[in-house]
């Protein structure tokens, strides 16, 4: 407890020094780097000042009221309950408001669904807590994860300029060109947006839904996930790069011949300190989320792995939970995401850090013996 | 017993027996009322962890599990246990009186609603004490996390909602036959009071919609423990099946917390304008229209889950009508202000900040019923912030109107009108200062539902957190207040309110125990 | 609108025993599923959900008991029944809300969520995540067979269920002549036709027993066959627990009028055990030409 408070304390403190740095009064809606956002915000704007001026009609009849026709300043009251013309009147004019306020809106709405006619297809995959992005057609697909470290969650250091908002391999787009997103998800239902390009789209697992989106001005875009999708849908920050078309030709292949390179791993010859060290790295990239930094989990939902006597008496088994999962539950079958290599690396982790030391170890060799045995 | 059938003109039982067998639609009422605010305390109670999590960016207080089971039970808590049963708690009350009857048509029936109450929430309030915690899937528990993912806890939700359908449904239906059969002889019903209206209205779209969220809890039951695929594609269901099935519940849900306290200002502004209401049939006929509309709009809490082209169309116009309704009522209530003779005491004060806030709410709800636009509110805080200000200044203030107006009946003693004005100021202040900033951080792009925010968000959620506390704090000062009024005070007479008229001014304050056993003639 | 003072009952303590009841048999069944599920004993939960039913069956004893006690007393007036009617009308009507639910996932299985997993309409592009999959109602084969494994043929409407529709149409014929027997006084006549429809009620009741077996058993539709089982066990499930709780209640009428309860003119309880048979027969047409038939 002691030192929770001064962590918390501490935590203050830092958060209080660096208010003034952080001052941001942003109070609207961007207007966004898309036809479709700037459509959005100007409809937006449109319906809010409509709404501003009926509310200023509607509260000055009423204050008026209030200061002129009280008791204490001698009011008698009138006694009329009823005027035709009148009600007719406010209920014919708002109709009329609204009609002016749908045409605009129908139009806009229409061309967000026009997903026809794409350039480039990227499949999004929501997991919990992060994404998967597949290039359609190009063989070449990675996850990206929140990159803000705990230490700056939990106050521990400083927070820095993207706090929350940044990942370890942002989604790269080429400038100019429509884009189409596929949306689906892994387990729960998650919501990938871009409030710069006003997409926001739920991922539903196991259907797929779509959006498209055409970026001319080359940046950095940040968004989050928009639905509640369990412990940590605080942290899926959403990071988008656009690029001009040939940077992101250069970046697909050399991102195609790493992953190349990668794959050629398996076949090397590992040691069991090499694939703890690897295996240290995926853990905390995919597993701390559910299982704990230090291994400790969160018992019933999240079983611990520290000291797990299950786990540790039978290596196939263990290879099979990571490998596929375990239906109906959280935990996912990593056997499509990660490479032989990481499984290989993190099942040795797991088997000789966070506590246990069981001196045994899996090959990327082995791993993928374990998954040819298994069609 | 049953040969003393007339012989009901004596006070109440002695001792706890009063409460636990009472059939008297006063005590049920005060029942229904006391519950009621110990839930809203409750549930404010995690709205201010909620808040103090948020007061500054990181964790400081809670994990992020338990912020989101925080969330859910407020909300729920909030929604089934403060809102709804302070509303039938007023009908409980008030309608008998209203309507020149004994009491509700259904007396023992009315006991059970009640009590089934504390089952209910007993049960929800348990699963924080359970393995793997409470619910965490937010207020709308949308499947698949809350049914694959949910923690065990899940189970007892469902059946601790299932106890609450009985109840409210049980309460409905008594309400509906006291309206329909038990009014005075020559009470048409085109002379009902307002309240009396609206609550005939809402009992029916409480039927129409209580069981439809029992089936759906029961789908997720079933999908959890017994292998059905209603959410699940790979058996051919869908995900998106449980919203629709929700959200036809829960649109017609939020006007089930509004609805009554239309009718209670519809009383109130009345009275303290010492003029009757503008344009009565239009009043009830806008009521008729906002329930019929509230059935064919359920998809726009569903704009970005991929609906058809067709279907987003259809629902964002039908949502759209509903602010002509809406308007008019708003227009009338404003009509009848104008030239009347106004004084300001608590219920009006409560009344007329209800008019402009809630009409801040219903723009921003009509905001987002643009669908385009509504891909970028959806999910915020500027979602938040619409349905705080329909809900706290609507619902709430409705409330807190209806009681210090009906509180002279009920207690016979006045309030302290000093504390009561300083309580509505203080609400109000604290409530705008919590709920207005909520517009700019969701249009600025802050998502709903997290425990932790980005660095731009701090100043707004900074500000927010205090207005909460002030008027989460404030709101101990009702509960002074109206101990205070139950324990003693000025005597209240029969008619406190010059402007006031109805049935219930004319029986003694406080009301005595048994009114109306022959019922009133109305001319 | 009735002048006479209106009948409100003493204090009672059966709606705090119905919610006591209702809580530990709640519990019970809550605890029942979470500890079966997690494999763990269910001994303590069998326990309290038995526990919690037998308060709930004393409650309804005693709770109709008073009702009827007070009815044979004559202290209600004819306002009194009309709130009995309006309570018991709008009592079928959320039954039916509760119904339309479950028929609402039909259709949006059916008419959506089907035809996009197989690659038709506005979500078609859906296919891409379950290749292989083909659109088809009834659903004979499942989006991902391994998980929801699907049945092998379907029930065909026009043999048992058919004869089925027939018992339930003629048993709610039956309690129409049983009503008109009592309205003419006719008390022997009564009986025989309340007779008649609950040997009706039973034997659609075996019928649909029978048919679950077969469908579990030769068919393999079940529960977990997929979208098509979910519904259709959920839908007729449901149904008869309807029919089980009509029967139940059709007994208990035909008890009273042995003991020579009800007037021709004042019988509301024999009336809304009509009603409520009439509910469960319009119920299972919907169901008869929705799930079976189309
Ligand atoms: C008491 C409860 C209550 C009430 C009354 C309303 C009223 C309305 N609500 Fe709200 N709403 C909620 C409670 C309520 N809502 C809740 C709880 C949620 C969130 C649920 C969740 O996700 O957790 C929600 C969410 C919600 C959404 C989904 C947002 C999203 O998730 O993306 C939408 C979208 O259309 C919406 C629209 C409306 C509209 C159009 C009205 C209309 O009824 C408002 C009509 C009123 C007016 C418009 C003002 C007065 C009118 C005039 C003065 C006339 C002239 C005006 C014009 C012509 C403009 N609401
Ligand atoms: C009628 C309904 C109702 C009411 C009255 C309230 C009242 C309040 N709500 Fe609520 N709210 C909802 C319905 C309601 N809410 C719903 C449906 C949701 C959505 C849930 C979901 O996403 O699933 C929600 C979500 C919600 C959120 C978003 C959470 C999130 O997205 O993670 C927040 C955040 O600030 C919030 C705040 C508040 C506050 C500060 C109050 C205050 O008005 C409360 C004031 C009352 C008290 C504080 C109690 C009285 C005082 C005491 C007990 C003494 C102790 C006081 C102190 C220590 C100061 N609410
Ligand atoms: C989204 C949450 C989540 C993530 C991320 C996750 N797991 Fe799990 N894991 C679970 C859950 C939930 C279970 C329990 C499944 C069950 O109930 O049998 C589990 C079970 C396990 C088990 C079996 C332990 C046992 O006793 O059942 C192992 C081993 C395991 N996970 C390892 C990992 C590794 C290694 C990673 C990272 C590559 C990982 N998990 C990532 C949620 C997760
Ligand atoms: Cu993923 Cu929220
Ligand atoms: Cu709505």
């Amino acid at each position: 407890m002691g030192v929770q408070v001064r962590q918390a304390m501490a935590g203050l403190a830092i958060s209080l020094l660096s208010a003034p740095a952080m001052a941001d009064w942003t109070m609207n809606m961007t207007p966004g780097v898309t036809a479709v956002s700037n459509e959005i915000f100007n409809l937006h704007m449109t319906i809010l000042w409509i709404c501003v001026v009926i509310g200023v009609i509607v509260f000055a009849v009423m204050f008026w009221s209030i200061f002129a026709h009280r008791k204490s300043r001698g009011a008698k009251p009138a006694n009329f309950h009823e005027n035709t013309t009148v009600e007719i009147l406010w209920t014919v004019v708002p109709i009329l408001i609204l009609v002016g306020m749908a045409i605009p809106a129908t139009s806009t709405l229409v061309k967000m669904y026009d997903t026809e006619a794409s350039d480039l297809d990227i499949m999004i995959t929501g997991y919990q807590w992060r994404w998967r992005y597949d290039y359609i057609g190009e063989d070449y697909g990675f996850f990206s994860s929140m990159s803000t470290s705990w230490d700056e969650i939990y106050n521990r250091t400083e927070k820095g300029e993207n706090y929350l908002l940044e990942v370890d391999n942002p989604l790269v787009i080429p400038a100019g060109k429509k884009v189409r997103f596929l949306m689906t998800a892994n387990d729960v239902i998650h919501s990938w947006w871009v409030p710069a390009f006003a997409v926001k789209k739920d991922t539903i697992p196991g259907f797929i839904n779509e959006a498209w989106t055409r970026v001319d001005k080359p940046g950095i875009y940040r968004g989050q996930c928009a639905e509640l999708c369990g412990k940590d849908h605080a942290f899926m920050p959403i990071v988008v790069k656009v690029v001009p078309p040939d940077e992101y030709n250069d970046w697909l292949e050399a991102q195609k011949e790493a992953a190349a390179r990668e794959r050629e791993l398996t076949s090397k010859d590992w040691s069991l300190a090499e694939l703890v060290e690897r295996g240290q790295r995926v853990y905390a990239a995919q597993c701390v989320a559910c299982h704990g930094a230090e291994g400790r989990g969160n018992p019933p939902i999240f079983p611990a792995l520290r000291g797990n006597e299950r786990m540790l008496g039978d290596l196939q088994w263990h290879l099979g939970v990571l490998v596929n999962g375990v239906r109906g539950t959280a935990m996912q079958a990593y056997g499509d995401q990660l490479s032989e290599v990481d499984l290989a690396a993190v099942v040795t982790f797991t088997r000789n850090a966070l506590g246990n030391n069981q001196g045994d170890m899996v090959t990327p060799l082995e791993v993928r013996d374990f998954k040819n045995a298994q069609q | 017993m049953g040969s003393h059938a007339q012989d009901h003109h004596h006070g109440p039982a002695k001792g706890i027996s009063r409460w636990l067998f009472t059939t008297n639609h006063k005590d049920i009422g005060s029942m229904y009322l006391i519950f009621s605010f110990a839930m809203f305390l409750i549930g404010g109670a995690m709205a201010m962890v909620i808040r103090a999590e948020l007061f500054q960016p990181g964790l400081q207080i809670v994990e992020p599990n338990f912020f989101n089971q925080m969330t859910t039970m407020h909300g729920l808590i909030m929604v089934f246990g403060a809102v709804m049963p302070a509303f039938v708690g007023l009908a409980n009350w008030m309608l008998p009186l209203m309507v020149g009857a004994p009491d509700m048509a259904l007396p023992r029936m009315n006991n059970w609603s009640f009590w089934l109450l504390p089952a209910a929430f007993l049960m929800l309030l348990s699963t924080l004490f359970m393995p793997g915690g409470a619910p965490n899937f937010g207020w709308t528990f949308y499947a698949p996390l809350s049914t694959t993912y949910g923690p065990p806890s899940t189970t007892f939700f469902i059946f601790a909602v299932h106890i609450m359908g009985v109840s409210s449904i049980m309460g409905a239906i008594n309400v509906i036959a006291t309206i329909l059969n038990m009014r005075a002889p020559g009470m048409t019903l085109m002379k009902m009071p307002l309240f009396v209206w609206t609550w005939l209205i809402t009992a029916f779209l409480l039927i129409a919609v209580m069981p439809v969220l029992a089936g759906v809890v029961t789908m997720m039951l079933m999908d959890i423990h017994f292998g059905t695929s209603f959410f699940d594609a790979a058996g051919g269901g869908d995900p998106v099946l449980f919203q629709h099935i929700f959200w036809f519940f829960g649109h017609p849900e939020v006007y089930i917390m509004i609805l009554p306290a239309f009718g209670v200002v519809s009383q109130i502004i009345p009275a303290f304008a010492r003029k009757p209401l503008f344009g009565y049939a239009s009043m009830v006929y806008a009521v008729g229209a906002i329930a019929i509309l509230s059935f064919l709009v359920w998809a726009h809490h569903m704009f970005t889950v991929g609906i058809p082209l067709f279907g987003q169309l259809f629902f964002m116009y039908a949502t759209m009508l509903i602010a002509v309704p809406t308007g008019v009522k708003v227009f009338n209530w404003v009509a009848t202000m104008f030239r009347g003779s106004m004084t300001f005491e608590a219920p009006m004060l409560f009344s007329v900040a209800f008019v402009i806030l809630f009409t801040i709410g219903g723009f921003s709800g009509l905001m987002l019923a643009i669908a385009p636009a509504d891909f970028q509110y959806h999910d915020t805080y500027f979602v938040v912030a619409h349905f705080h200000y329909v809900l706290v200044p609507g619902a709430i203030f409705g409330i807190y109107a209806a009681v210090y107006y009906w509180l002279p009946k009920w207690t016979g003693h006045m309030y302290d009108e000093v504390l009561a004005k300083t309580h509505f100021w203080m609400s109000f202040v604290g409530m705008n200062l919590a709920f207005f900033p909520m517009h700019f951080l969701g249009l600025a792009g802050m998502p709903r539902r997290i425990p932790d925010y980005a660095l731009q968000f701090s100043n707004f959620n900074m500000i927010s957190s205090i207005g909460a506390f002030m008027f989460g704090l404030t709101q101990l000062l009702f509960l002074f207040i109206v101990v205070k009024c139950a324990l003693g005070g000025p005597k209240a007479p029969a008619k406190p309110w010059e402007g006031a008229e109805g049935l219930e001014w004319e029986v003694d304050s406080p009301a005595p125990y048994h009114t109306f056993s022959t019922p009133p003639e109305i001319k | 609108m009735a002048n006479q003072s209106y009948y409100v009952p003493e204090q009672s303590k059966w709606p705090i025993v119905a919610t006591v009841g209702m809580f530990i048999m709640m519990y019970g069944i809550a605890s029942l599923m979470v500890n079966s599920s997690a494999g763990e004993s269910t001994r303590g939960a069998w326990i309290t959900f038995t526990v919690g039913s037998l308060i709930m069956v004393y409650m309804l004893f005693g709770w109709f008991g008073n009702v009827i006690k007070e009815s044979r007393a004559g202290l209600y007036s004819s306002q009194m029944d009309r709130s009995f009617r309006w309570g018991m009308g709008w009592f079928i009507f959320s039954e039916v809300m509760f119904f339309a639910a479950f028929f609402g996932a039909l259709f949006y299985a059916r008419v959506f969520a089907i035809p996009w997993l197989g690659g038709e309409g506005d979500k078609g592009s859906t296919n891409m995540l379950w290749e292989g999959f083909q659109a088809a109602w009834p659903l004979i084969h499942t989006p991902d067979p391994s998980v929801y494994p699907p049945p092998k043929s379907l029930i065909n409407p026009w043999t048992l269920p058919l004869f089925n529709t027939i018992l339930l149409v003629t048993s709610s014929v039956t309690a129409t002549f049983a009503h008109h027997a009592l309205k003419r006084n006719d008390r022997d006549k009564v009986k025989t036709w309340l007779i008649a429809t609950i040997a009706l009620a039973l034997v659609f009741l075996c019928v649909q027993g029978y048919e679950y077996v077969h469908a579990y058993r030769d068919l393999n539709l079940t529960l977990q066959s997929g979208i098509y089982g979910s519904t259709f066990f959920m839908l007729t499930g449901f149904h008869g627990v309807h029919v089980i709780l009509g029967t139940i209640i059709l007994v208990v009428i035909t008890l009273r009028i042995f003991k020579g309860h009800f007037s021709a003119d004042n019988h509301f309880g024999f009336e809304a055990a009509c009603w409520y048979w009439h509910f469960v027969d319009v119920v299972w047409l919907g169901l008869f030409i929705f799930v079976y038939v189309i």
